[in-house]
């Protein structure tokens, strides 16, 4: 194999916080136009790692080089001039713009003082996107976009002022199957134009298809760097988890029992209609289909957040009605925001307060009982292992699962009878995702009935003993645990077929 | 604080976090005390504490808002308009406590409203109490036809006036006012809830707090607040003015960001609030004591309100870091 030029070379860089050691002596380098992974735990340091490279911290220690060069001065500013560009997990387009003035954001060419050169500026941007093998129109309107289609444009505008190395912070983390597809695509394209990329994900069935190199952080560390079909999947989450998972998904062992929820032809105008379905005791119900089918609206409409129209909810063969979230809570349904830090977390306010927020009623008296309150967060820190200093540190500085057991360590000590849980996962690490998974089958265990919305079908085919699929607004098949496939699954998710099957 | 000195970098903002406001105010204090030998007689601390008593419990009703991510800009005119009718109610009929409920019943319909049409419009706050202001004030001129009403007898004299021992009265009153408010933000599954909805609303919703009665909660207790500060100001003053106390919100607000409470919501104490009345109080008096004109004073408040915004987002900044 000829050896590739590097483009970008880290030497024991190690990088300090107040209390922690970030990065210990970290060697990663990545090579041109090739595809870099690096994968970890959440808090394995690849976000300071990230920050590094792209200027917005300096290194205690260590040494940095672009392009053979060695870096002195550590600014963002002066890292974008040398070629790096960073893709964040979360993009801020500005959507009601077009993709052309998108990609000159800041920089719109000019005739005489204060005039855009529309022209020029449309012609200019065209050109580009066409140089780099793209069939955009930059014309159209950002907002009409997909996610993926916008983080290319955000690629686009990278490479526009000069990028030739692209850290993608979690990509995929809130796209469809079929839009990774094409993301990958077009990375195999930017490759060939000797573009290189740093790639963070936590979806390890994908590193496959789109890395060449694969770098494993622990603790801190580099643990080790090799060819990516070097190593199975598993090897992989061993190397990062440092000890071997058996399984990826706990077994659940619950019965399923009687009858709990049942929902009928629940509706609501233009968002979706005739929901029907049942949930049992003891069951883990899995809700599959593309971004946009309907899934989160329909379970939002069952935990109170947004109206349905028409329809029934029946709980424990009681027909209820749901007006608002405390209603509910009162009935025992629960759910888990898809957006942990959206609706999910005070961020501000600490673990101890986020985790009573739903349960003020059980320390009311004429003083707050704190004590009890300190009692509970305490007690579910440790139940979930929380990690964190102590209970009254704040949300926002809990890396990404330990947020999300905060949330659910909140509705924990609701007793949930039915527990919704709306991407439950999305971009946690393996370590974390495993106890969630463990916790949604301890509450089955418990009688309860799980309802898991997720566009991962592998966690679906891991954890659920049955799942709707939804396309359109519209439950369009339903899948049980023997016939469970991929291709199956996905071709309800489509949409079509599976009503004509049905009717 | 060593911690920080070990990262090698010296922040501003945490140390200011971490000692609070208690250290500006005591450095300020005594260096005042130094200064001007007058400051800290006898005479001279009761009317520092009569001083700042207004403008102490109308910065509880605005704390209460800013938390809950609003803000009540109608505070000076319902104070006014409230303690006007008090007043006028007292000249009217002689009787105390028919006064005293006027005054705080207007003022809680003031809130209420203010609060109700915040929750039930959508209204952003701002906008809302910023239009019950001219009603307000426009309501109270039409009333009184801009007259002033003097002396209102002696009883309601004292509740602005009046001592119990060396200890004004209207400093009780300010101090029930701040238990009260300390025991809604810090004991109560109320106060919980502000926190949480002006820390993050959709979360608190999702949460099965009810957001609006909150919301509906904070105004309204706003609202008393003014009332009890216009009760307390007109008896002071031994006269209901309409045209009183302009701006008085200002100061207020002014005392709770000193404080530290977050302009953006869902941080601040009630313990704060009272010590950042007391900056604003001391350096207003010792303005006084040194001659420092009125107008000149109004500059240095303005810029005090500067250093205190720029330090709340230093604090934000340095806490979000992790």
């Amino acid at each position: 194999m000829e050896k590739k030029k590097k483009v970008l070379e880290l030497k024991n860089i190690s990088k300090s916080f107040p209390g922690v050691k970030a990065l210990d002596e970290v060697t990663f380098s990545v090579e041109e136009g090739t595809v870099h992974v690096l994968v970890g735990e959440n808090g394995a340091g690849k976000s300071t790692l990230i920050k590094i490279i792209n200027g917005m911290y300096t290194a205690d220690e260590g040494e940095l080089y672009v392009f053979g060069k060695k870096v002195t001065m550590h600014s963002p500013r002066h890292m974008k001039e040398l070629g790096i560009a960073t893709i964040h997990q979360e993009l801020n387009p500005v959507p009601d713009l077009t993709i052309a003035e998108n990609i000159f954001l800041g920089r719109l060419p000019t005739r005489g003082p204060g005039i855009v050169a529309k022209k020029r500026m449309v012609e200019e941007a065209q050109k580009l996107v066409n140089d780099l093998g793209f069939s955009y129109d930059v014309k159209r309107v950002m907002r009409s976009l997909t996610v993926s289609d916008m983080q290319i444009i955000e690629i686009i505008k990278a490479i526009s002022v000069n990028a030739k190395i692209i850290i993608m912070d979690e990509p995929t983390s809130s796209i469809t199957e079929g839009e990774v597809a094409v993301l990958h695509e077009q990375i195999h394209r930017l490759k060939e134009r000797g573009i290189s990329i740093i790639y963070i994900s936590h979806k390890l069935d994908e590193l496959k298809q789109v890395g060449d190199q694969l770098t494993v952080l622990r603790d801190g560390k580099t643990i080790s760097t090799h060819h990516i079909d070097e190593l199975t999947t598993d090897e992989i989450i061993t190397k990062m988890v440092g000890r071997k998972m058996d399984n990826v998904y706990p077994v659940k062992e619950a019965e399923i029992g009687e009858k709990l929820l049942e929902i009928k032809n629940l509706t609501q105008p233009n968002v979706f209609s005739n929901i029907s379905f049942t949930l049992h005791r003891g069951e883990i119900l899995g809700m599959s289909g593309l971004v946009g089918a309907g899934r989160t609206e329909v379970v939002r409409a069952i935990f109170g957040m947004d109206s349905y129209s028409s329809g029934e909810i029946i709980i424990n063969g009681k027909s209820v009605e749901i007006k608002k979230v405390s209603d509910a809570i009162q009935e025992g349904i629960i759910m888990l925001s898809e957006d942990r830090k959206l609706e999910g977390l005070v961020l501000i306010r600490s673990i101890c307060e986020n985790i009573g927020l739903p349960n003020l009623k059980r320390y009311r008296g004429f003083l707050l009982n704190k004590k009890r309150e300190r009692e509970d967060a305490l007690e579910m820190k440790e139940k979930l292992a929380i990690k964190a200093p102590t209970i009254g540190t704040e949300a926002q500085n809990l890396s990404g699962g330990n947020q999300q057991k905060v949330v659910i360590a909140k509705w924990l000590l609701q007793n949930p009878v039915v527990f919704i849980m709306d991407e439950p996962t999305r971009g946690i690490d393996v370590g974390a995702k495993y106890e969630i998974y463990k916790i949604m089958c301890d509450l089955a265990a418990q009688g309860a009935g799980v309802i898991m919305i997720s566009s991962e079908l592998p966690e679906i085919i891991g954890i659920c003993d049955r799942t709707l699929v939804m396309a359109e607004g519209r439950i369009t098949g339903e899948v049980t645990r023997e016939d469970f496939s991929q291709e199956r699954i996905m071709s309800f998710a489509l949409g079509g077929k599976a009503v004509n099957d049905e009717k | 604080m060593t911690k920080s000195k070990e990262n090698g970098k010296f922040n501003f903002g945490e140390i200011y976090n971490k000692f609070g406001i208690f250290l500006v105010f005591l450095l300020m204090f005594v260096i005042f005390s130094v200064w001007n030998q007058s400051f800290l007689s006898g005479m001279n601390v009761r009317n520092i504490l009569r001083q700042i008593v207004v403008i102490t419990i109308m910065a509880c009703g605005e704390q209460l808002m800013i938390i809950c991510g609003m803000i009540d800009l109608s505070a000076s005119r319902v104070l006014a308009c409230a303690g006007t009718l008090s007043a006028y109610t007292v000249l009217a009929t002689g009787n105390l406590f028919a006064a005293i409920l006027v005054g705080l019943g207007v003022a809680l319909i003031f809130g209420a409203f203010n609060g109700i049409v915040i929750v039930t419009f959508d209204i952003p706050p701002f906008i809302a109490t910023l239009a019950s202001m001219m009603v307000a004030e426009g309501a109270i001129m039409t009333f009184t036809g801009g007259q002033n009403y003097s002396n209102l007898g002696a009883a309601f004299q004292f509740i602005g006036q009046g001592y119990i021992g060396p200890i004004p009265f209207p400093v009780f009153i300010m101090a029930f006012i701040l238990l009260v408010t300390y025991y809604i933000l810090s004991w109560t599954p109320i106060g919980r809830a502000m926190y949480a909805v002006g820390g993050n609303t959709a979360a608190a919703r999702a949460s099965g707090i009810n957001v609006k009665f909150t919301k509906f909660f904070a105004a309204a207790y706003a609202g008393l607040m003014s009332g009890i500060a216009g009760i307390v100001l007109m008896s002071r003053m031994n006269s209901g003015q309409p045209a009183a106390a302009v701006s008085y919100e200002m100061d207020a607000i002014t005392a709770v960001i000193i404080g530290g409470t977050s302009m953006s919501g869902g941080t601040g104490t009630v313990v704060n609030t009272i010590v950042g009345s007391m900056i604003i109080g001391i350096i207003k008096n010792f303005m006084n004591l040194q001659n420092i004109n009125a107008s000149l004073q109004k500059v240095v408040l303005g810029l005090l309100v500067m250093v205190a915004v720029i330090l709340d987002i230093q604090v934000r900044k340095s806490r979000s870091k992790g």
